[in-house]
C-alpha cells in the first residue's frame, strides 16, 4: 500500500514537471513569434483652433487599436503639399488624441500624418489629414462665460459710479485700520518726528500700487495739513515718478504748494533687499513715528515691520499678498485684509469712480456667494437623490464658471 | 586664493548685515550703501540688455543703423530700405512714451510725463482683468461647487462664502450677516497662523544657509 502511494505522488510529480515543461516550451514558442503590424490612428481631422489670433491648427484623430498594448505615442507629421516631404512637428503622449501646432502661417495650407509609435520604435503611418488653414476670430467663444459674467459686474460698476456722480450717497462699512490713520498722522506731529510711507516694491502695472498711491494721496493731503514730514522710498522708477505726482497734487490741493518738496518721494534701487536694507537704515535713523506699509509686498514684509515694531512706531499695513498678510498682521497695529486695501483706496479718496466701483465690486460677490450657495445645494442633492434633473443642473453651474483652454 | 578671498569678502558683508540685529553701526552702514549701489547699477544694466536693446534698439534696427554687424535688420531698415511695413515698428510709440516719461526733468513740459504713466496703468488694469477674473474668480467659484457629503467640502464651502462675506463692504456687520463675516475672518485668521508657520520654517532655512556658509565653507568649521 505505502509503495503504491509512493509510486502515486511520483507520478503526479512527473505529471506537474511535464506540464509546466510544456507549459514553458509554449510560451518561448509565443514570445519568438513574429509580432502582429502595428494598427495605426485614423480619422486625422486638422482644421483651425477656433477663438485665437491665428497660428495654430488643431489635429484630431481616433487612437490606435493597440493603445492600450503597445504604443508609447503619436508623432504628428506635416507638410504643406500632400505629395510633398513630411516632417515631424511634435509628439503626443500615449492616450492623446489631439495636439495643438501652434506654429502654422495664415497664408498657407498644411496636410497632417499621425504615426503611432510603439516601444521597439516601430512606427504606423495614418492616412492623409484633409487640408487645413489657421485663421484669427474677432472673437474667442470660448470665453462667453466671462464676457456675460464680467459684463455684469463691469454694467453694475457703471451703474453705481453714475449714481454716486448724480450725488447721491452710497453706503460703505467702516474699515478699522483707516480710522487709524488720522490719528497716527496727528501722533507723528505731536512728536515732531517723520511719516514713512513704503508703496510696496512692485511695479505700476500692480493694482495693490495703484491702491497705494491713492492712499498715499490721502495721507499726503492729511500731512500737508499737519506740515509733518514725509518720506517715501520706492524701488521702482515709475512708482517714484507717479508718487511724486500724487504728493505733489495733494500738497496744491490742501493749499500748501509751498511746503512740497521733491525730496519727499526717492528712488533707492529695484533689488529687493538692498531696497530692505535702505528702509531698515532710514527707520533706525530718522525713528519715524508712524510708518504705512501699502502696496504689494513679499520676504521683505516681516523684515520692516519688525524693525519698525522695534522703533515704536505706529504701523498701518494693507496688502493683498496672501502669503505676506500673517506677518503684518503679527507686527502691525492695523492692517488692511486683501479687498480691504482697495476699499480703504475708494472710501479714503470718496471719488464717484472708486465708491461705485467698489459697489459694482460688491454685485460680484453677491453673485459668487449665490453661485456657490445654490451649486452646492444642487451637488448635495444630486448626490444623496441621485435625480438626473439635478445632476444636469449642477454640471450647467460648472459649465457657467469653467473655462476651456480651447 | 581666489576663492578664499571671495569667501571672505562675502562673509565680512553677511556679518555686516546681520550686525543690525544688534544695532546700527559702521559696518552695517557700508554693506548697506555697497548693497544699494551695487544692486542700483547691476538693475540699471540688466534693465538695459533685457528691455532696451533687444526690444527697442534691435527690433526697430537702431544697433544695426549704428553697425552692430551680429544683430539682423530691423523695422527701420525693413521699412526704408525694402519698403515692406513691419510690426515692429510699433516699438516705436513704446520707445516714444519712454522719451516722454523722462520730460519730466523738464519743467516747462513735464506735464507730458502723466501721458505715459496713463498709458501703462489704464492699458495694464484692462490687461490684468481677464487674467485676474479667471484665475481668483471663476476656476475658484467652479472649484467650490461641491456637493456637501465630507467635512473637507463642508470646511470648504464654509470658509468660502463667510470669507466672502466679510469682504462685503455695502452692508454694516451686525446681526447674523456680521456673525456671518465673524467667522470668515476665523477662518481667514486660521489660514494665516498656518501660512505664517510654513513661512518661518522657511526663513529658517534660509538662516541655516547663511550659518552654513559661514562655519562651513568660510571658517571650515562644519563638514
Amino acid at each position: 500500500m505505502k509503495a503504491f502511494s509512493h509510486s502515486l505522488i511520483s507520478c503526479c510529480l512527473l505529471g506537474s514537471i511535464l506540464l509546466a515543461t510544456t507549459d514553458s516550451i509554449a510560451q518561448v514558442e509565443c514570445s519568438d513569434s513574429v509580432p502582429s503590424p502595428l494598427l495605426p490612428p485614423s480619422e486625422v481631422i486638422a482644421e483651425d483652433h477656433p477663438g485665437d489670433a491665428g497660428g495654430a491648427i488643431i489635429v484630431r484623430w481616433k487612437l490606435s487599436p493597440d493603445e492600450a498594448k503597445r504604443i508609447t505615442g503619436y508623432e504628428i507629421l506635416r507638410s504643406t503639399s500632400p505629395t510633398g516631404e513630411f516632417s515631424s512637428v511634435g509628439f503626443a503622449a500615449t492616450g492623446a488624441n489631439r495636439y495643438v501646432d501652434a506654429n502654422t502661417e495664415d497664408s498657407l495650407t498644411y496636410y497632417y500624418k499621425v504615426v503611432a509609435v510603439d516601444v521597439n520604435k516601430n512606427a504606423s503611418e495614418s492616412e492623409l489629414s484633409p487640408p487645413a488653414r489657421s485663421s484669427a476670430q474677432w472673437f474667442n467663444f470660448h470665453l462667453l462665460n466671462l464676457l456675460i459674467i464680467g459684463g455684469l459686474i463691469c454694467g453694475a460698476v457703471i451703474y453705481f459710479i453714475a449714481h454716486a456722480k448724480k450725488g447721491k450717497k452710497l453706503f460703505l462699512r467702516r474699515i478699522a485700520g483707516l480710522e487709524a490713520v488720522d490719528e497716527a498722522i496727528g501722533r507723528a506731529t505731536e512728536m515732531g518726528r517723520p511719516i514713512l510711507f513704503i508703496p510696496g516694491i512692485l511695479d505700476m502695472d500692480d493694482v495693490q500700487t495703484i491702491a497705494g498711491i491713492t492712499i498715499l494721496g490721502r495721507v499726503a493731503k492729511t500731512i500737508a495739513q499737519y506740515e509733518t514730514k514725509l518720506n517715501v522710498p520706492t524701488s521702482r522708477s515709475i512708482v517714484m515718478s507717479t508718487a511724486m505726482e500724487t504728493v505733489k497734487e495733494a500738497y496744491i490741493s490742501a493749499g500748501r504748494a509751498d511746503a512740497y518738496s521733491d525730496d519727499f518721494v526717492h528712488y533707492v534701487t529695484d533689488e529687493q533687499f538692498g531696497y530692505v536694507a535702505a528702509v531698515d537704515g532710514i527707520m533706525v535713523r530718522e525713528r519715524p513715528a508712524t510708518c504705512f506699509y501699502i502696496g504689494a509686498f513679499f520676504a521683505e514684509s516681516l523684515i520692516m515691520a519688525e524693525t519698525g515694531n522695534s522703533i515704536g512706531a505706529i504701523q498701518i499695513a494693507g496688502t493683498a499678498m496672501p502669503a505676506q498678510l500673517p506677518f503684518f498682521v503679527a507686527a502691525c497695529d492695523y492692517t488692511l485684509i486683501g479687498e480691504e486695501l482697495f476699499a480703504a483706496s475708494a472710501y479714503l479718496s470718496g471719488e464717484p469712480k472708486q465708491l461705485g466701483s467698489l459697489k459694482g465690486q460688491d454685485v460680484g460677490k453677491i453673485i459668487a456667494m449665490s453661485a456657490i450657495v445654490i451649486g452646492a445645494a444642487l451637488e448635495t442633492i444630486f448626490a444623496i437623490s441621485g435625480s438626473s434633473l439635478f445632476g444636469s443642473l449642477a454640471e450647467l453651474m460648472h459649465k457657467l464658471f469653467s473655462i476651456v483652454a480651447g | 586664493m581666489d576663492s578664499v578671498f571671495s569667501n571672505t569678502l562675502a562673509a565680512i558683508l553677511t556679518i555686516g548685515i546681520i550686525s543690525f540685529l544688534y544695532k546700527d553701526n559702521p559696518l552695517y552702514k557700508f554693506c548697506e550703501s555697497l548693497f544699494i549701489g551695487v544692486s542700483a547699477g547691476y538693475w540699471f544694466v540688466q534693465q538695459y540688455y533685457a528691455n532696451l536693446l533687444p526690444k527697442l534698439f534691435d527690433n526697430l534696427g537702431i544697433t544695426r543703423l549704428l553697425g552692430a554687424e551680429n544683430v539682423a535688420d530691423g523695422a527701420l531698415q525693413n521699412l526704408f530700405v525694402r519698403g515692406q511695413w513691419d510690426e515692429n515698428l510699433l516699438y516705436l510709440i513704446a520707445g516714444i512714451l519712454g522719451v516722454m516719461m523722462l520730460l519730466r526733468l523738464v519743467p516747462q513740459i513735464g506735464w507730458m510725463s502723466r501721458w505715459p504713466m496713463a498709458f501703462i496703468v489704464g492699458s495694464i488694469a484692462g490687461l490684468y482683468f481677464i487674467t485676474y477674473f479667471q484665475s481668483n474668480a471663476m476656476r475658484q467659484m467652479q472649484n467650490t461647487i461641491l456637493p456637501l457629503n465630507s467635512f473637507n467640502n463642508l470646511v470648504l464651502i464654509v470658509g468660502t462664502v463667510t470669507g466672502i462675506i466679510y469682504f462685503y463692504f455695502s452692508k454694516e456687520h451686525k446681526g447674523a450677516f456680521g456673525g456671518a463675516a465673524r467667522v470668515g475672518i476665523y477662518f481667514l485668521m486660521v489660514t494665516f497662523g498656518a501660512s505664517f508657520g510654513y513661512t518661518v520654517m522657511s526663513r529658517m532655512s534660509l538662516l541655516i544657509g547663511r550659518l552654513d556658509f559661514l562655519f562651513g565653507t568660510w571658517l571650515g568649521l562644519v563638514k
